[in-house]
């Protein structure tokens, strides 16, 4: 909690984050399909990110302006913050030694890349815990403030569809396809991200490849795994 | 089937893959992401033979089981062709973005060379293979049951660990083949690349005759290995270097 809030190792508060809301992601199945079916409603939430980010009006997209404006860091327990530096728009060294006039820094060489996810609420508990966002700052006063940030509601939703996989079927070759569209979908999303430099949606290319992923492996990839493993035939 | 089973034939099948990825590429994340990208390349090239194979079962009649052995060989077949598709098509990509990332990049030259790339795409093939060969049969060796009730081999889990790491090394020396042939413009590698891939795969068809199939098996690997050791730029030297300690000629005392 302490590395979170105020100043510890970035390895210890990645790794606590991942520890809390990681598990989070099968405990969407525990509701009852007929009261929330996974698969429809991770479709519906992704749709809802692109919304909420990309129109001009959009809550989230609001929230990521008013906090460059404010020049204050988004509340730490909502993002994770990777140490990872972008080869993209490396700061220049001469521009970092200037005298920190703050306006003047965040015009001159702060990347706006964003990305943001869907709001997980539930009505009961308005939990505020699913504002997601992520974004790469070139500032290097904190090990944190460099590298991609990214919302851990976005984690939520990857572990819900990967745990959806793993628990139903019983099969894992799925449980493997979608977790490495999950990752593909990531890695498309920050590739976006270095291109466009501003607040993207995280959910939508990622749940769209897992959720592709999940159904077509589902029906066509596993039965013929299947045959091939009861022949030994390999591939 | 016992948790010895599960275990052995899990260190068997994954083990040289995972020391490879930890001792080689966890550290460096542009490996990881190749590497990443090279198994979902895999994958889909596994989902449209899927989908050919399925479409064919399909339209033909269900109840005529040498029919449907015979698609699914032809399935095994176009898939090992497939493959090799995707393959090539990831060196054109990766081709495409290495040049863009040394054009940004602020290092002389590109961040991975053409060898690293060949090697970490032909390690992340195999190791997508080998996992999809071998995870299903891995978690049924947990559960209760007795292989060779019906006249089937005992030697199932043990044969399929097996042949799983030697399919995943053969993929990592084929990447390597493969990627060197496309950079010298030597097509002949690329068909001979296709033509091993198939023959192993045909090998596999004589399961469960395992003496058929698995030592031949490992004779390809021993011969790619050599191939791909040659051909990524080691020679005799090196390996005497190796054994003896020393450094080479080379090297400027800094």
């Amino acid at each position: 909690m302490i590395c979170i809030h105020w100043k510890g190792p970035l390895q210890l508060q990645q790794a606590y984050l991942i520890a809390i809301f990681g598990p989070h992601g099968p405990d969407v199945h525990q509701v009852p399909a007929r009261v929330v079916r996974p698969g429809s409603s991770l479709g519906a939430i992704s749709v809802d990110d692109l919304v909420a980010v990309l129109c001009p009006k959009g809550p989230l997209r609001m929230l990521v302006e008013t906090a460059q404006e404010r020049n204050e860091p988004i509340f730490p327990a909502l993002i994770y913050s990777s140490a990872m530096i972008w080869m993209v728009g490396m700061a220049n060294p001469a521009i970092n030694a200037e005298p920190t006039n703050e306006e003047t820094d965040e015009e001159a060489h702060q990347s706006e890349g964003s990305a943001l996810a869907g709001d997980w609420a539930e009505p009961e508990t308005q939990v505020s815990s699913g504002m997601n966002r992520s974004y790469s700052t070139e500032d290097d006063l904190d090990e944190e403030d460099r590298g991609v940030k990214l919302g851990l509601g976005d984690f939520i939703f990857y572990s819900v569809l990967v745990g959806k996989a793993a628990t139903t079927g019983g099969d894992w070759n799925t449980t493997l396809a979608c977790f490495v569209a999950i990752l593909i979908g990531l890695c498309l999303t920050l590739l976006l991200l270095a291109i466009f430099k501003k607040a993207l949606p995280a959910l939508p290319i990622s749940i769209t490849f897992g959720l592709v992923f999940y159904f077509s492996t589902d029906n066509l990839v596993r039965p013929f795994m299947d045959n091939l493993a009861a022949h030994q035939f390999y591939i | 089937m016992t948790a010895a089973v599960f275990f052995g034939c899990a260190f068997i099948a994954f083990g040289p893959a995972f020391s490879l990825f930890i001792f080689t590429i966890a550290k460096d994340p542009l490996r990881v992401i190749i590497l990443i990208a090279g198994a979902f390349f895999w994958l889909v090239s596994l989902l449209l033979s899927s989908l050919v194979w399925f479409i064919a079962t399909k339209a033909t009649n269900a109840q005529d089981l040498t029919l449907q052995k015979d698609l699914l060989i032809f399935g095994c077949m176009f898939s090992v062709i497939l493959q090799e598709v995707f393959r090539f098509a990831y060196y054109r990509l990766l081709r495409k973005a290495n040049e863009g990332l040394a054009a940004i990049s602020e290092e002389d030259g590109p961040p991975l060379s053409v060898r690293e790339m060949a090697y970490v795409s032909g390690l992340g093939f195999g190791i997508m293979s080998g996992a999809f060969s071998m995870i299903n049969t891995l978690s049924d060796s947990l559960g209760p049951g007795t292989v060779g009730l019906f006249g089937d081999s005992q030697y199932y889990f043990i044969t399929s660990g097996v042949t799983s790491i030697a399919l995943t090394l053969l993929h990592t020396f084929w990447g390597v083949v493969f990627f060197e042939g496309c950079e010298r413009k030597r097509w002949w590698v690329i068909a001979v690349v296709l033509c091993l891939h198939l023959m192993v795969t045909s090998l596999s068809l004589l399961n469960p005759f395992y003496v058929g199939s698995v030592p031949p098996v490992y004779a390809i690997m021993l011969l790619m290995a050599v191939w791909a050791f040659f051909s990524s730029g080691g020679s005799l030297h090196n390996i005497t270097l190796l054994w003896t300690c020393r450094k080479s000629n080379t090297e400027t005392s800094s």
